[in-house]
């Protein structure tokens, strides 16, 4: 039997592989050829190597249950998505307009706070976040970049248009698996990679490296970079090493790092030697006991000084977050316009502000037919699908909202696109989302591709690892392919 | 932290190693090194033990009691086990995590520290010691059982070789090779005057069984738990005799496992560290080595056996631990931490 004789049904969603009138998208028909000829038990033969591979290679997350902890591989499915190269074009240009805003609306904020006085955005939803910093008005930052490192989720509704849902503008995690991925569909089909002419997502670690030598202090010709992890115990510490070892510098924990009359210095064997750029994979809150948490054991005390100073880099900078408000997400449409006065290429999801008192009654109103989160939550926590959601649960979450509206926002729900997806018996259609990682530095940059995350479990929206989901290799094709 | 700084770059960055690196790297190396030890100390005795059909209960209980002797672990094995036989002790030396120095623990160790530096070790090193801890991990005292132990045990002395192979082809000969090699000959070493000691806890019930066929069997194992009985019997091409054995792993300056021959490792590979030019050693570590490895060139098997060879053999332990902990001390210092578990928290919430 082979593999696509199986049934698919395509459901009422926009299907990444197949046309409504049932028929193989132009762009997927080769890949389709290629299953047509495979039989299930040699499908199957590849999938557990490709599993077993990722196994021995340790591209793993640890869940901490008992003190060795359980390493799982973030399960892989075989089937790439792939995106012609017009749809690409379209999409790297809304991603690289989008984060030029954001970098100059940070540094606005940060400094003459001029979009506030024009009231573009309201004030007080800025001084109210979570994540603004005010410790860091009036700082220049390095080149002026704010955001070096940016993994922005788009979503396709069912029209197949893309969507900006979140824009992860601190640690955004998960390039790792975008390059490990491809390396394993480069095992699993050789062959059909050079008919596709799929174009690489190995630069990105080089483009990374230029980035943060870009920001180092010029004071010498070889600065020396690190990446600071948490620790081994971080459930992303495969991706930090991984980085590291890519890039060939050295991984530090808060520990080996100390800060001598505002200088970075590492703890090396052979004494201190001073550290240029750090590329931070801890949050704003740990990284300097001095300054932001003081309990934080991962930090390093003096950082944040050594960093006012202009002795050392930071990527990201600190206070970006402010931005991945999710209130503030809602007038990033508007923040485009105002910098750059063009319209935005990638729009927002409709989102409605519970702090607005005409909206939030709306909400109150309709909010089993809504998907509510609170502004600062991650990993798909703190929030309601209104209509997969029981009364109570529903209830639940309006008395949360009215509580404190400034916490909450409201979209209209999307019904995610479904990619063909290798379940049990046969291929079903899962919802997907796109990561596209993109780097600013002397010039933006967006890695062709990303990582498409996949909600295995049947029906499910939510494509977040701790909570059932898998990714797939994602495939942009070459122009005139 | 150090109330003053000492003013860096004595190396280009390229050779600079964090101290943290290069304390995992040293005890990477030491545990794999430990865990092909024990696997071979393991075999030996009970393939041993099979050749001794007749055995009764209580020579076996004599046997694994001296090799748990040697081990230091006796108090610890009599906490967790009633009766000492093959398989009890297999159980503790393998994949009891209580016992530190288990298989599991030695390799679970080694994986952790290879997982903090894994951006610093080779794709081959870390693959070959990831594969060796999920092949422990899928099996237990009883499947080994079922399959018999000499492979299982194989297994485990290809993968520690397999390491070290692939060390020596894919590290570069850097500070980190230096801690690396250093941490396996201060175990290696370690390990040689253990598995001799272990007849020393052998108590003979008189005079006469000396020179028998248990006696020499029984050197014979000692050899083979040190990889040692082909060498031997090259070298001296003539019976096992116990005081030639004896010399034969102390003094040997060519065979890679006797205790002079790694002193005389870490003794080069500690001044390379330390930074040790000089004819006149700068520090205490490298004045103890030293004095260690001269001992081990001048000194005589005859005088070694009529000061004590047991006490001996304790005594250059302790002088093995002591050069460590120095050179740990001097080239990572670190401030006093915070607990385990609250920066492992911290860590995970990250």
């Amino acid at each position: 039997m082979s593999l696509l004789s199986t049934h698919y049904d395509a459901g009422e969603f926009f299907d990444e592989m197949y046309a409504t009138s049932g028929e193989v998208r132009p762009h997927y028909r080769l890949l389709a050829e290629r299953l047509a000829s495979l039989a299930v038990p040699e499908f199957e033969r590849r999938r557990a190597a490709v599993d077993l591979a990722f196994l021995r290679r340790g591209v793993t997350f640890t869940v901490y249950n008992d003190a060795e902890g359980t390493e799982r591989i973030f399960p892989f499915d075989l089937i790439p998505r792939i995106i012609p190269a017009r749809e690409w074009s379209r999409l790297e240009a809304g991603l690289i307009q989008r984060i030029t805003a954001l970098n100059l609306f940070l540094h606005d904020l940060y400094h003459g706070q001029k979009i506030l006085k024009d009231k573009v955005i309201p004030a007080a939803q800025i001084l109210s976040a979570k994540h603004f910093r005010r410790e860091f008005m009036n700082f220049s930052v390095p080149r002026d970049i704010y955001v070096h490192i940016c993994g922005t989720d788009l979503i396709r509704d069912r029209d197949g248009s893309y969507l900006v849902l979140e824009d992860n503008l601190r640690c955004p995690s998960g390039v790792s698996y975008m390059i490990e991925n491809r390396s394993a569909m480069r095992r699993a089909f050789p062959n059909l990679f050079q008919s596709y002419g799929v174009r690489p997502v190995e630069g990105y670690s080089e483009e990374l490296l230029k980035a943060l030598l870009h920001i180092a202090p010029s004071r010498s010709d070889k600065p020396s970079v690190v990446l600071l992890t948490p620790g081994v115990y971080n459930s992303a510490y495969f991706e930090h090493c991984f980085l590291a070892r890519q890039m060939g510098i050295p991984i530090v924990e808060g520990r080996d790092l100390v800060v001598h009359d505002t200088c970075v210095y590492m703890r090396t064997t052979a004494g201190l030697l001073p550290v240029d750029a750090i590329y931070r994979r801890i949050d704003d809150d740990f990284l300097d006991p001095a300054v932001f948490r003081s309990d934080s054991m991962l930090g390093v005390p003096g950082l944040v000084a050594a960093y006012r100073a202009g002795n050392v880099a930071l990527a990201n900078s600190i206070g970006t977050g402010v931005a991945d408000d999710k209130v503030v997400y809602a007038y990033i449409p508007k923040v485009i316009k105002y910098y750059l006065d063009q319209d935005p290429i990638l729009p927002n999801v409709t989102t409605y502000l519970a702090s607005d008192p005409a909206q939030l009654s709306f909400i109150l109103e309709n909010m089993a037919g809504l998907v509510v989160k609170s502004a600062n939550e991650a990993g798909g926590y703190g929030m309601l699908i209104g209509p997969a959601s029981t009364n109570e649960e529903v209830a639940d979450f309006r008395a949360k909202v009215a509580a404190n509206p400034r916490n909450f926002i409201a979209q209209d729900p999307i019904m995610l696109s479904r990619s063909p997806t290798w379940c049990d018996h046969g291929f079903e259609g899962r919802h997907i989302d796109l990561r596209p990682y993109v780097l600013c530095g002397e010039k933006t940059v967006v890695t062709p591709g990303g990582l498409t995350r996949v909600a295995l479990r049947k029906g499910s929206l939510v494509v977040n690892s701790s909570q059932g989901g898998g990714s797939k290799d994602t495939w942009v094709i070459e122009a005139g392919k | 932290m150090p109330a003053s700084p000492k003013i860096p770059v004595p190396r280009p960055q390229a050779n600079a190693m964090l101290s943290r690196v290069a304390h995992s790297l040293y005890w990477m190396s030491r545990y794999i090194e430990r865990a092909e030890n024990i696997a071979r100390l393991l075999e030996v005795n009970l393939q041993f033990i099979l050749d001794f059909r007749g055995y009764d209960d209580v020579h076996l209980k004599e046997h694994w009691g001296s090799i748990l002797g040697s081990s230091g672990d006796h108090e610890l094995f009599e906490k967790h086990y009633e009766v000492a036989d093959s398989r009890s002790v297999t159980e503790f030396f393998s994949f009891d995590l209580r016992n530190p120095n288990s298989i599991l623990a030695c390799v679970f160790a080694a994986r952790e520290n290879a997982r903090m530096i894994r951006d610093q070790i080779s794709i081959e090193m870390w693959e070959t010691i990831n594969e060796l801890y999920l092949f422990l991990k899928a099996r237990s005292t009883t499947d080994v059982w079922a399959a018999g132990p000499y492979e299982f045990f194989q297994d485990i002395k290809r993968n520690s070789h397999l390491f070290q192979g692939l060390t020596d082809s894919t590290y570069s000969r850097s500070e980190g090779w230096e801690f690396i090699q250093f941490g396996k000959f201060v175990e290696r070493a370690h390990k040689t005057t253990r598995i001799l000691d272990v007849k020393y806890h052998i108590l003979l019930p008189n005079a006469t069984d000396v020179g028998g066929a248990l006696d020499t069997a029984q050197w014979q194992a000692v050899l083979r738990s040190a990889s040692a009985l082909e060498a031997y019997r090259r070298f001296y091409v003539r019976e096992i005799l116990p005081w030639k054995v004896a010399e034969f792993l102390i003094f040997s300056d060519s065979f890679p496992r006797s205790v002079h021959f790694c002193v005389a490792q870490i003794d080069e590979f500690l001044r390379r560290i330390l930074g040790e030019s000089g004819a006149r050693p700068r520090t205490e570590a490298a004045r103890a080595s030293r004095r260690l490895l001269a001992n081990l060139q001048s000194l005589t098997i005859d005088e070694v056996l009529r000061d004590g060879l047991h006490e001996f053999l304790v005594e250059t332990g302790k002088t093995l631990d002591r050069i460590s902990d120095q050179v740990v001390q001097t080239t990572m210092f670190y401030p006093a931490e915070a607990t385990q578990e609250d920066q492992q928290l911290q860590q995970q919430q990250q």
